[in-house]
């Protein structure tokens, strides 16, 4: 049996993309909290939280990005053209979000204009990802290797629904990450929103697959033909069993248990898209291996990927293992 | 489709826009980044303060321009598959994994090394410290290698074969290792050296001028001018040598660059100025040099140069534009070359610190490094059209199925986006060279800093730089 390289690619940027939305959520979450939580030292604590891994983070959308343009260049010039604008806007969110970062504790004067940009380009970026998912779900018209969609395909209901959901579902994991993170007024507050907002969560996940399940004959085919239903039902059945577990979580104790089952949620919620449109990358017709690259490609950016990724895992549980615990108001990281 | 061109024309513009603000702060990263790995080395060897002090001053400089520079960079790999979708199908095979690669030395650096080098001073000792920063500094000539790859294969690319109209990579030393790639690699570093020495240079002219004359001061302004002495000259030789390979490869971009439109026979002249007119095919109001053109380009007394007119009305660069980009290039080297030279005059008269005409000239230098920079990727890149890929793929067939709405929205989002963000970023760059080198910082990391942790390698480059921004 030859070794199947785009099955292997479609791992490794499948991990990248996983990554990304494990680790990033949770911090554009504090950008949508953050116009909520204005008491004295709350937005220095929130942001605190995050300040020594952000920027890694994000790093896994550049990862994800670049493999997918080295490895399956189809793909990457399929999905971008189709979702042009969400992309752009995605990327200017996170431009200002970032600098904002950066600034926001090196400004007076100005600061309630960085805590805008920070809210805006985190609501911004969170949303057209969204909007990105969802017009791939929906699926991209490619004729002859070329997009051949409307420009406009992504303004459509489930799109911005999608993006609308991931408002939630960033906030959410946002609200889970601070719970751990924090102590005081501060958790008391972010506790009380973890059972309406996984609530919320839920009702996403739910309407989001319904909705691909009735409107694509093809997903609802790789779903319940056949016995594949009784494989795949541990998918939802979990997601259920998550969302108990958070109801569960208490009032005190148990800090990072409601945080790591949202995390939970968010790995079947993406096991659940893949399964929906595997094996193909551009649904409904591009899969990985039409969209990828010659071999000698593909094999080229394998060394250096096999090289470098277990160095930038390591670095990545490595810091968060360093700033485990609690961060409080007056401990500052900058 | 008269829409196309319109798209086209906009999709170039947008991204001459967004590459022009992003190369900016990688050459700054890139020669800074050297610069303090001399500052470090000199201060280990010497253990002189001053060059402590001055590795501190800049590096704090470094860490803005190269939080921008990752920042701006990462717009321009997504622009290859939105704007340039017909690029990503039939070059994306080439190109994408030499960027993968680029992300990947980025990555690397940003895990380790980078956060050793600003703000590991006190955690670790000064011989590993060293080894951060000039690990840094390769590493930043490293990301600019893969990228030149990227682009001199562009220029020049060989290794591949085309099947089904797309490219089929084939020798992966031969892609790398282009016909172009050398001179560029070496043409680009040069000017990262001397955009860091002109910056470094007015920045301490500034200072001198407003009366600031510590050892930081004129430490650096000495060290500055004395780089540009060195390395203007050897960048005109490098330059020269990448002329002769682009008459060899890319003869059409040549003959642009010189308003050159007939091949004369028994030796060509040069156009110091004029305006070469794409339509009436014909250079105005020449002032040329017989045999100059020759001279240069040859290195013979007659040599023979293809003029315009012998490629066909398509496939001709503007003139216009890489005749004037050429010539600004040029004028700032020769300006550079100057400068040096009457530095190294006044140095030898012991007036070097206290020549005031010379210090404003040093100071309006300071932009000079970033302007030849630009200059001259204008010419090559301009130069390179009508092809995005040389003779492999034209521009025109590389853009993506966008309407110009879409495309016209997103340049401007970008235009308002980088003026605010970046516009910032060169303002607090500029607000902390004026602080000097000579005014007391805590010289080490603040005692107590995270309760002692000792993990020092994570913390994000922007972060070094404590100074307000709006104070």
């Amino acid at each position: 049996m030859t070794i199947d390289l785009p099955t292997i690619w479609a791992g490794i940027i499948g991990l990248g993309v996983f990554l990304y939305v494990l680790l990033d959520g949770f911090d554009l979450g504090i950008g949508l909290l953050f116009p909520f939580f204005d008491r004295e030292g709350e937005r220095e604590v929130m942001l605190n939280t995050v300040a020594p891994v952000w920027d890694g983070n994000e790093t896994w959308l550049v990862f994800g990005g670049a493999c997918l343009y080295g490895v399956f260049p189809l793909a990457y010039s399929t999905l971008l053209p189709a979702v042009y604008l969400p992309v752009i806007g995605m990327l200017c969110g996170l431009i200002f979000r970032g600098v904002a970062f950066e600034i926001r504790p090196k400004a007076r004067r100005t600061q309630n204009l960085w805590d805008l940009a920070f809210i805006l380009g985190s609501g911004a970026a969170t949303f057209c990802q969204g909007v990105i998912l969802g017009t791939l779900l929906q699926g991209i018209r490619v004729v002859d290797g070329r997009f051949a969609g409307e420009p406009f395909g992504w303004v459509a209901p489930f799109p911005v629904f999608c993006g609308l959901g991931l408002l939630v579902t960033y906030a959410t994991l946002g609200c889970g990450w601070l719970v751990m993170k924090t102590d005081g007024e501060l958790q008391r507050r972010m506790r009380l929103l973890l059972k309406p907002s996984s609530v919320a969560l839920l009702a996403i996940i739910g309407s989001v697959s319904l909705w691909t399940v009735l409107g694509q004959p093809a997903v609802a085919h790789r779903w319940f033909a056949g016995h594949n239903f009784i494989y795949f039902a541990p998918v939802p059945l979990l997601v259920l069993a998550c969302v108990i577990g958070i109801f569960r979580s208490g009032d005190r104790g148990h800090e990072a248990r409601a945080f790591i089952l949202m995390e939970a949620i968010i790995f079947l919620g993406y096991s659940g898209l893949l399964i929906s449109i595997f094996p193909n990358i551009v649904p409904p017709s591009l899969s990985i291996w039409a969209a990828a690259a010659p071999r000698s490609s593909q094999i080229f950016v394998l060394v250096g990927v096999v090289i470098i990724l277990p160095i930038i895992l390591g670095y990545t549980v490595l810091s968060y293992w360093v700033f485990r615990g609690k961060v409080r108001h007056g401990e500052g990281y900058h | 489709m008269p829409e196309t061109s319109d798209v086209l024309g906009l999709a170039r513009l947008q991204f001459a826009f967004t590459i022009s603000a992003h190369i900016i702060f990688p050459a700054i990263s890139i020669g800074l980044a050297n610069y303090l790995a001399v500052l470090e080395a000199l201060w280990l060897r010497t253990g002189k303060p001053v060059y402590r002090q001055l590795f501190f001053f800049w590096s704090k400089i470094f860490a803005v321009g190269f939080g921008m520079g990752v920042v701006s960079g990462v717009v321009m790999s997504y622009e290859f598959g939105a704007n340039w979708a017909g690029f990503s199908r039939v070059a994306g095979s080439v190109n994408g994994p030499l960027l993968t690669y680029e992300v990947l030395t980025a990555f690397f650096l940003e895990a380790g090394f980078l956060g050793i080098m600003l703000f590991g001073w006190q955690r670790v000792g000064a011989r590993l410290h060293f080894l951060a920063t000039l690990l840094v500094a390769v590493g930043t000539l490293f990301s600019a290698f893969w990228i030149l790859a990227s682009n001199s294969w562009m220029q020049t690319p060989q290794g591949f074969h085309i099947v089904d109209g797309r490219v089929v990579p084939l020798d992966w030393l031969k892609i790398v290792f282009n016909p172009s790639f050398p001179f560029r690699l070496v043409h680009m570093s040069l000017a990262a050296f001397l955009v860091a020495a002109t910056i470094v240079a007015g920045c301490a002219a500034w200072h001198l001028l407003n009366g600031r004359s510590g050892a930081g001061v004129t430490r650096s302004f000495s060290m500055a001018v004395g780089m540009i002495l060195v390395a203007a000259p050897i960048q005109m030789i490098a330059g020269d040598m990448h002329g002769l390979n682009t008459l060899e490869h890319q003869p059409a971009k040549i003959a642009a660059i010189e308003g050159l439109w007939e091949t004369e026979k028994g030796g060509t002249s040069l156009n110091l100025v004029g305006w070469p007119d794409m339509r009436e095919e014909r250079t105005r109001y020449a002032i040329s040099v017989p045999h100059l053109g020759s001279l240069i380009l040859t290195h013979t007394w007659s040599g023979e140069i293809r003029g315009l007119k012998e490629f066909a009305p398509e496939d001709r660069p503007d003139s216009t534009i890489v005749f004037w980009s050429f010539r600004v290039m040029v004028g700032m080297g020769l300006l550079m070359a100057l400068l040096g030279v009457l530095g190294l005059a006044l140095r030898w008269r012991n007036r070097l610190y206290d020549t005031r005409w010379y210090q404003r000239f040093a100071l309006a230098m300071g932009p000079s490094g970033l302007i030849a920079l630009l200059a001259g990727w204008i010419t090559t890149e301009v130069g390179r059209q009508p092809w995005v890929v040389y003779g492999v793929l034209r521009t025109a067939d590389a853009v993506s199925p966008l309407s110009a709405q879409q495309v016209g929205t997103s340049l401007l989002i970008f235009i308002i986006v980088y003026f605010l963000v970046f516009g910032t970023g060169a303002y607090y760059m500029l607000k902390l060279m004026a602080k000097g080198p000579d005014v007391g910082e805590p010289v080490a990391d603040p005692p107590g800093d995270r309760g002692g942790s000792i993990v020092p390698f994570d913390r994000r480059p922007l972060s070094r730089a404590a100074d307000p921004i709006d104070e």
